[in-house]
């Protein structure tokens, strides 16, 4: 028996694989559910409830969908030119701070018109300019990006710290490490009246849309394809690897940052240390449930919000500890890497 | 000025500097292992969160303190084979996989904590290690205290690094993991399985990763709690690099490593007002960015690293 690469990969299978990899990740984490006392089927039933059961439930689902495609789209982005960008987390935090920063400084200067997108703007420069460092020091010195992204995150969350504690400390919290509040009148317009959930969203949909178009109709979406299939043919082809990093390492750090800074002035209005749950981790699941497609990022971060969601009130009612979610969102990780083994192999006898 | 540079006379520092660097020596020498057969193991993190988390458990549910080594180990080395399974016989991204089962082993890890836990507000305590003078050489002033009155991990991890090295260099097993690692097709030559060979080393170094995490409960902080290995994993990978592979100099980088940090941890003492201490904080991980830098270049990269290997494909 050995594996035969596909010379392509029918649609059906490419849709099925996340649905199985989801399946079978579903079925491990219910033997863990089964271990911590609760029935598995009844736990997804109320993680179900949880996430849907009601207006409210579903608009934080949809508020919790919204940093996560954009930090899905970051990681897509980055790997299909294999581009290891594991800094989503640490390019949320600059982005987030940023947005922090500019919200309470310019609110007063500019209009909300000119405001928002200054935020948001801001928000991406950093981003990217985050990821560049790193991309910077693989092209010229080889140095491998996954370690100093990683490594980066550390550095970020400790500056954050700095900051939130010192020069953007928020001097009416009482003590507590938190950065100054962006004004009311610059925060992002609610979505849906008596909810959390803002036009984050559609900003976080639109971005998916225009990633798609630029990957499926561009030239620079082949030589960022190219870059990724292989460099050594890429470069042969003429298309330069340096230059074209540079730019995918743009556009990622860039979705990342602007997560950061739609979280900050859609939702929580100021940055603290847990800002984010591991949004730029989770990213990286998002995006390989996708299959890296754009497109795939909405439905698949939207099953990631569904799983946290769901897992934090299905924990209130049946004592299974929430961490649960994480443990089915990484194995669907690991599931999804296999069953995309057998979207580009077929097993021969 | 004087005072910064006092700090360098005190045994304490010393003494702390092995003591800093004994996680990080298991998790070097178990990344190098790893990848000197060709794989790379980002699942250090993950394996590092889970042998702290099972070591202290065992150990708290009334166990011995090496029973809880022993078992971090054996569950370390369980999902080193998963991550084998996914990368050696089946070829995934070496990369997405490692994350993957860091995300998996943390996850599972903080999941079966909070599961045997359930309300804790301050992580109960575990009767640690207590320092082994060795007879004679820790009544030596000043060296005896730096030196020879470690935890008894301590003395392990140094033997570790001198087995691996011996072992590498010196024997047929150690030639057949270096030579997987340049050349797996050369090894099926040989009538050697490859595949066999980069699973074995995969097990053995992730056990090792597991025991360097172990030694934070069951030495350093005699608890656990969520998020306590805090990318010390990550610097071992860069260690790695810094050491371009070999034992010996993992072993010095490792303690050159765990010198800045345990400096650090007294300048901040005695630099005064205005330095944020996150400054100080930062210098461990910018260092090994540092050092990625300097050595990326210079670094003897084994050959067939990061490249799965598929009988008969090429």
């Amino acid at each position: 028996m050995r594996l035969e690469r596909r010379t392509q990969t029918p649609l059906a299978l490419a849709l099925t694989a996340p649905l199985v990899a989801v399946a079978i990740a579903l079925a491990l984490s219910g033997v863990l559910i089964a271990i911590a006392g609760a029935n598995p089927l009844q736990a997804y039933y109320e993680m179900l409830k949880g996430a849907f059961g009601s207006r409210l439930s579903i608009s934080e689902t949809l508020t919790r969908t919204t940093p996560l495609v954009l930090t899905g789209l970051a990681a897509a982005v980055a790997f299909r030119s294999r581009l290891w960008n594991i800094g989503g987390e640490g390019q949320f935090y600059v982005g987030a701070l940023c947005a922090a920063w500019l919200g309470h400084s310019i609110a007063a200067v500019l209009p909300p018109v000119l405001a928002i997108p200054v935020m948001m703007i801001a928000g991406m420069i950093a981003g990217a300019l985050l990821l560049l460092g790193p991309v910077i020091l693989r092209i010229r010195f080889g140095v491998d990006e996954v370690v100093t992204t990683l490594l980066l995150n550390f550095i970020v969350l400790l500056f954050v710290s700095m900051m939130i504690e010192g020069p953007l400390k928020d001097p009416l919290a009482f003590g507590w490490p938190q950065s100054v509040a962006v004004s009311n009148d610059v925060m992002l317009p609610k979505l849906l009246s008596r909810s959390r959930l803002h036009i984050g969203l559609l900003i976080a949909i639109a971005a998916a849309i225009i990633i798609y178009v630029v990957q499926s109709r561009t030239v620079f979406g082949v030589k960022s394809r190219a870059a990724g299939l292989n460099a050594a043919a890429a470069s042969f082809a003429g298309i330069s690897l340096g230059s074209t990093l540079l730019v995918v390492a743009c556009i990622s750090g860039a979705l990342a940052g602007l997560a950061g800074a739609i979280e900050v002035t859609g939702l929580k209005g100021y940055v603290t240390l847990d800002l984010s749950p591991g949004y730029g981790y989770s990213g990286i699941v998002v995006a390989m449930l996708a299959g890296l497609n754009p497109l795939g990022v909405v439905a698949t971060a939207l099953f990631v919000a569904i799983v946290f969601v769901g897992a934090d009130s299905m924990s209130r009612a049946m004592g299974v500890p929430s961490f649960i979610a994480d443990v089915i969102v990484s194995i669907s990780l690991l599931t999804m890497l296999v069953c995309l083994l057998f979207t580009t192999y077929r097993v021969r006898r | 000025m004087m005072e910064a540079l006092d700090i360098f006379t005190t045994a304490s520092l010393w003494g702390a500097v092995l003591r800093i660097a004994t996680p990080l020596i298991f998790g070097t020498l178990g990344a190098l292992i790893c990848e000197r057969s060709g794989v790379l193991n980002l699942g250090i993190e993950g394996i590092m969160t889970l042998g702290a988390m099972v070591a202290w458990m065992t150990v708290y549910q009334g166990g011995d303190l090496w029973t809880g080594l022993a078992v971090a180990a054996f569950c370390g080395g369980m999902f080193g084979l998963l991550h084998a399974f996914l990368t050696v016989p089946l070829g995934l991204s070496q990369h997405v996989t490692g994350l993957g089962i860091t995300l998996f082993a943390s996850s599972l890890t903080y999941f079966v904590y909070r599961l045997s836990l359930p309300v804790s507000s301050s992580p109960p305590t575990i009767e640690p290690f207590q320092p082994l003078a060795i007879p004679g050489l820790s009544d030596i002033p000043f060296l005896g205290e730096a030196l020879f009155s470690q935890t008894a991990p301590t003395y392990l991890a140094i033997l570790a690094a001198a087995v691996t090295a011996w072992v590498l260099a010196k024997t047929p097993l150690g030639l057949a993991v270096r030579m997987t690692g340049e050349n797996p097709h050369a090894v099926e030559a040989q009538g050697l399985n490859p595949i066999r060979i980069r699973i074995g080393a995969i097990v053995v170094g992730s056990a090792l990763m597991a025991v360097g995490g172990a030694f934070l409960t069951t030495a350093t902080f005699n608890s656990f709690f969520p998020t306590m290995v805090q990318g010390r994993g990550w610097v071992c990978i860069a260690l790695v690099v810094f050491a371009s592979w070999q034992p010996g100099k993992a072993l010095l980088g490792a303690l050159l490593f765990a010198l800045f940090d345990a400096y650090q941890l007294r300048l901040q003492h005695v630099v005064e007002g205005g330095v944020p201490y996150q400054l100080f904080l930062m210098v461990p991980y910018v260092l090994s960015i540092v050092a990625l830098i300097v050595m990326s270049r210079r670094a003897r990269v084994p050959n067939a690293l990061m490249a799965p290997y598929r009988r008969g494909e090429r």
